[in-house]
This record gives C-alpha cells, sequence and structure tokens, in this order.
C-alpha cells in the first residue's frame, strides 16, 4: 500500500495574527510555525499506524512551499514516514496547490492521499477535493476514523447532525480530522532517522492561479465586557433580550 | 445566471441553503442576472416555495445514482449541470455538504473558489469575496480572477430573508449521472440535537464544570434556550463531552447569535472558534479569565450556583413575555 500525506506549513496557534504593508501581507516576524495540526495530528500519525499494521506501507509527504517550508517537512519525517516531496512555489490559491499535488500523485499512483480537514490559516477546506477531482478518485470529506482491509476503506465520516460509516475500494483521496488518530510526540529515533530520509525537490508544474488575496482585515475589537452581578441573573436576561436581542 | 445548491437531508432543505439562497439572489440582483437553485435527487419539501425567497427556478436532476452521497458523483453531476445552464456563479452552503463538493467542482470547471465567505462580493472592480482567514482571527479579501466563480457560503453568516409572493418554477433537467464507488453502510444521527453550526444559541462548557456527571445544570439551561451543545476541546478530550462538541481553532467554528460560555478560560484556540459569535455571554468564577476581554456580558460566579438560577430566569423571562 502506497500513502500520500499532504503537509501544510501553518503558523502557531498561538501566534500573533498581524498584517503588514497595509494589510497586504501576513506578518511573519515572530510567527512560530508548525505543522498544520490536522495534517499531523489525524493524517500523518493515521498513516504511520497503518504502516505499523503492514510494514509493506510506503508513506510519502507531500509539501508544496519554500525552502523555509523543509524544517516543517522534516518534523513530520521524524513522526514518521519514508520519503518527502517538496515542490518548491508558493501560493495561497487551492486550486494551484492541489494541481501540483495531483500531478505528483499522477505518476506515483498512491492507494490512500491524506489531507487534514482545512488548515489553521487560510481554512480553505479545499485540497482533497480538487486533488481527488483531478485525479478521478472518490472524496470522503471530514473522516474521523479510517480502517482499512484489503483494498477496502471503512470510513465514518461527519454529517450535519451525525456520522455516516461509508465503504469505498482504493485510490481514495479523505480529509481527516479529530478522531481518525491521537496525537503522538516525536522522539530521539525519529528526529535522528529523519535528517537522512530522502526529500526531493521538485518544481512546479505549470499551472494556472484561479484566485488571489488582495488584502488582509482584522475583526473590530470588542467594545468591553458588561458584567452582572451573579446575584442579579435577572438583569443580564434583561439584557440578553432588550438590549441584545438575542434570546 | 447564480446557481444556488439546494442541499438537502433527511428529505429536506437545510437552514444553511435557505442561507445559500437568500446569498444567491442578492448576488443575482447587484449582477443584474437570475438566481436559480439546482437540486440533485429528490425532496419532500416544495421546492417551489422557494419563490418565496425570490428564487425564480429549480433545477432538478434525478437518478437513482444520487439516492445516497457520494462526492466524486455529485461533482461531476453539478459540473455538468453548471456548463449546460451557462451558470457564472455558483454558490453553496460551507455545511458538511458544501465542504465535499465545492473544491470539486471548482477543480472541474477551473472556477476560483472561495470558501467560508461571509458578505456579498465586491463587483464594482473585479469580483472580491471577504472570508475568514485564521480560524475567525481575521479576514481575506479574496480576489476570484476566472470567468466562472465559486463561492460557499459560511453558516449563519447571512439571514435569510423571505415572503415575496411567488413560486419557483421546477425544470427537470437531463444530465447523464455516472454509477458511484461509495457505499453508505450505516447512518448514526444524534437525534434530536440541534445542529452545531446552524444553531443560533450555543451553550458551551469548559473545564470549569469538572466532570461529565456536572452538565445536567448546562444541559437544562441549553433546553430551555433551544440552544446546541458545545465544549472546549480538553473536554472533548477527556469523552467527557462527544469529540463532535468541540469547538475553537482546531475543533468547529461557529458563529451563532449567542455564545454562551461556562468554565471556559478563553484560550487564544478557544476564542478562535467562537469570536465571529454575535453576542458573547462568559460565566467565570476568575474574574481574570482571559474571555472576559472578548464577552459581551459576563457574570464573575460559580457555573454550579449561576446556571440554576439563569436557567430559572430565563423560565421567568419567557412566562411573563
Ligand atoms: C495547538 C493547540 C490547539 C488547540 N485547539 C483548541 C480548540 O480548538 N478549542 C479549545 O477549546 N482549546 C484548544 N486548545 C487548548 C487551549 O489552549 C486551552 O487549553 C483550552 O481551551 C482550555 O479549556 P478550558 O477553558 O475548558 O479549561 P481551563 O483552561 O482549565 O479553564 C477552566 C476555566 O474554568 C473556570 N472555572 C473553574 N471552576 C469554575 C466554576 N465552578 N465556575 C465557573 N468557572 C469555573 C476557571 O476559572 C478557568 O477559567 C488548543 C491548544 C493547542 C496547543
Amino acid at each position: 500500500m502506497k500513502i500520500l500525506v499532504c503537509i501544510s506549513k501553518t503558523p502557531d496557534t498561538t501566534a500573533k495574527i498581524a498584517f503588514a504593508d497595509g494589510g497586504k501581507k501576513f506578518e511573519e516576524a515572530g510567527v512560530q510555525w508548525i505543522i498544520n495540526p490536522y495534517d499531523e495530528w489525524y493524517s500523518l500519525v493515521r498513516a504511520i499506524e497503518l504502516k505499523e499494521k503492514d510494514p509493506a506501507t510506503i508513506i510519502h509527504l507531500v509539501t508544496v512551499g519554500g525552502a523555509d517550508a523543509e524544517p516543517i517537512i522534516r518534523k513530520a519525517l521524524a513522526l514518521g514516514g519514508d520519503e518527502a516531496i517538496r515542490i518548491n512555489t508558493d501560493s495561497s490559491d487551492s486550486f494551484y496547490i492541489a494541481a501540483q499535488i495531483a500531478a505528483v500523485a499522477a505518476t506515483e499512483k498512491y492507494d490512500i492521499i491524506f489531507t487534514g480537514k482545512e488548515t489553521i490559516d487560510y481554512n480553505g477546506a479545499s485540497i482533497g477535493g480538487m486533488i481527488a477531482a483531478l485525479v478521478d478518485a472518490p472524496y470522503i470529506s471530514l473522516a474521523t476514523s479510517f480502517l482499512i482491509e484489503g483494498s477496502t476503506a471503512t470510513i465514518t465520516r461527519e454529517i450535519e447532525g451525525g456520522e455516516e460509516v461509508v465503504t469505498v475500494n482504493t485510490p481514495v483521496v479523505v480529509s481527516c480530522q479529530k478522531g481518525v488518530a491521537e496525537q503522538r510526540i516525536p522522539n530521539m529515533r525519529g528526529i535522528m532517522a529523519a535528517r537522512t530520509k530522502p526529500l526531493k525537490v521538485l518544481e512546479p508544474a505549470a499551472e494556472e492561479h484561479l484566485t488571489s488575496i488582495e488584502s488582509f482585515e482584522l475583526p473590530a475589537p470588542k467594545a468591553g465586557v458588561k458584567l452582572v452581578s451573579p446575584d442579579n441573573i435577572d438583569e443580564l436576561v434583561r439584557l440578553l433580550h432588550e438590549e441584545a436581542k438575542a434570546i | 445566471m447564480v446557481l444556488v445548491y439546494i442541499d438537502h437531508q433527511d428529505n429536506q432543505i437545510k437552514k444553511s441553503t435557505l442561507e445559500a439562497v437568500t446569498y444567491g439572489v442578492a448576488l443575482a440582483k447587484q449582477l443584474g442576472t437570475e438566481a436559480h437553485g439546482l437540486v440533485l435527487g429528490n425532496v419532500n419539501d416544495d421546492l417551489a416555495a422557494l419563490g418565496a425567497y425570490e428564487l425564480k427556478n429549480v433545477y432538478q436532476i434525478n437518478d437513482v445514482a444520487l439516492a445516497h452521497f457520494d462526492a466524486q458523483v455529485f461533482v461531476k453531476t453539478i459540473a455538468a449541470a453548471a456548463t449546460k445552464v451557462g451558470a457564472t456563479t455558483l454558490v453553496f452552503s460551507h455545511n458538511q455538504t458544501g465542504k465535499a463538493v465545492c473544491a470539486g467542482v471548482s477543480a472541474l470547471l477551473k472556477a476560483g473558489l472561495v470558501t467560508g465567505a461571509i458578505e456579498l462580493p465586491k463587483t464594482d472592480a473585479g469580483f472580491v469575496v471577504k472570508k475568514t482567514v485564521f480560524s475567525g482571527k481575521a479576514f481575506a479579501n479574496v480576489s476570484i480572477q476566472t470567468a466562472i466563480k465559486i463561492i460557499s457560503l459560511s453558516p449563519n453568516s447571512f439571514h435569510t430573508t423571505t415572503g415575496a409572493a411567488a413560486t419557483a418554477s421546477i425544470t427537470p433537467l437531463d444530465i447523464p449521472v455516472s454509477a458511484g464507488h461509495v457505499k453508505v453502510s450505516a447512518v448514526n444521527k444524534t437525534s434530536g440535537e440541534i445542529s452545531l453550526t446552524e444553531a443560533d444559541i450555543v451553550v458551551s462548557g469548559g473545564r470549569g464544570l469538572k466532570g461529565p456527571e456536572n452538565w445536567g445544570i448546562l444541559l437544562d439551561l441549553a433546553k430551555e434556550l433551544g440552544a446546541a451543545t458545545a465544549c472546549s476541546r480538553p473536554v472533548g478530550d477527556a469523552h467527557w463531552r462527544p469529540h463532535h462538541e468541540h469547538v475553537g481553532q482546531t475543533g468547529v467554528q461557529v458563529a451563532p447569535n449567542l455564545y454562551i460560555a461556562i468554565g471556559i478560560s478563553g484560550a487564544i484556540q478557544h476564542l478562535a472558534g467562537v469570536n465571529r459569535s454575535k453576542t458573547i455571554v462568559v460565566i467565570n468564577k476568575d474574574p481574570e479569565a482571559p474571555f472576559f476581554k472578548a464577552a459581551d456580558y459576563g457574570i464573575v460566579g460559580d457555573a454550579f450556583e449561576v446556571l440554576p438560577k439563569l436557567t430559572d430566569a430565563i423560565k421567568k423571562m419567557k412566562a411573563s413575555a
């Protein structure tokens, strides 16, 4: 079995979100970068678990990003995976990124392609669905569990107000979220091994950008909290009813 | 033409879909064109009644292969339908189904996509859509450069307006539908619960409630308000509550009219998923809890005392209203 895990580099969840160039650019100064949590905690760890069960499994990691994405992909390799591919380009357009990954997938013929359910920076939630359409494979979104027996995957996915269990034969593209696996901490052996694992750098395929970010904005600050005494709960209810019109 | 994807579940049209319909109709007016709907499969709800939202017409594709959801099949069918009817803008709701299909349609049509839109686009020069980024900590204005545009609308961002005295026509559309590869073997509905992303009011509990055995007072409040229930990440991780209730940067992102946070400290990752709520109420015994900085109303007090009193006060208010 051959698995591709898509890895994205995102700012740490505690990073201060600020913009430079009059709102044109994300302010990167002082920002710590991490593996997108959905990619790391769920897709990557699930792929590693599948390899632990069946050591013949091959795991490739792929990231679309500049040289500054290499520490992130090395960190991912320290958790597991056999080799990594970095496609040497940067973009905020989901289609451009997905088309790069689909081009790799077209030659490598993966059985499973895992993505996170979204990245925590652009919140696109689109890469998996686009790759699936481009390679013409079934797409299962928002998975909360992934099991495989031979070439038949049994996947639980979130639907509105519940979950649905589906079966599908590989190849399949799956976007992962909580439930698929549990977060792991890399150990020293993994970190050492990651240094010598192959990291291939590919130049991007000629693809189109369909969108571009014009500018960023921060939300307007809150006016400030109105405190109500715990002995005067009726007053809170009145405010919620009359002032906020929320109940 | 603006084509709105009419999503349905259990034979009913979802609230988030009605928001997308309202949005699509407003967008069509802005662009000087018409809004039509597209529905795949059978719905019991009266599609003609969508005329009340000023939708002119609904295209309907019926095929046995559409009886259950398979993203690959739906994507191909929607893309073919959009081409056949000459849609220039497609609108989806950014709900679970929208997330499963809009990206694939974008890739097949090579149509620029903005997911999680929160406003109508600016179309005076170009086509620029505002969406949330950094899990609600900021917004981005994204320009779509392709002739065909696709928008998926963040639930609870756009209020439905209805009341037009009109009915929509229903036009069967003949599109060949390919057989799918996905078999649905079980559906587990958390029946009776209000969907978290669609709820008007969300009541959410954190570690301050000490243990799952104490959730009764929170559920009582939620029931009285007709609210959905949510929780902080450690509460989900400890299995005090089902993990689909976990909200925040790495959980579900919500934007209800009212969010009530009980015994939640207000960590930056939690706030990221809830700070688009219109009104935020925080109940916490620590006056220094960071959540108060993001709140509109707050009570510094012990949740175990405050909650039952709050539920009673709401009952009283309702009785006198
Ligand atoms: C990468 C990453 C991603 C994360 N993603 C998320 C996420 O998506 N969502 C999320 O929620 N968290 C997330 N977290 C965790 C987050 O940092 C916090 O640890 C978490 O939100 C804290 O949960 P809490 O507020 O329930 O618990 P605590 O921080 O322990 O707070 C409990 C609060 O309850 C109050 N309290 C105690 N007793 C009472 C009482 N009797 N009455 C009233 N109040 C009381 C306390 O004063 C305190 O403020 C993430 C963390 C990381 C590192």
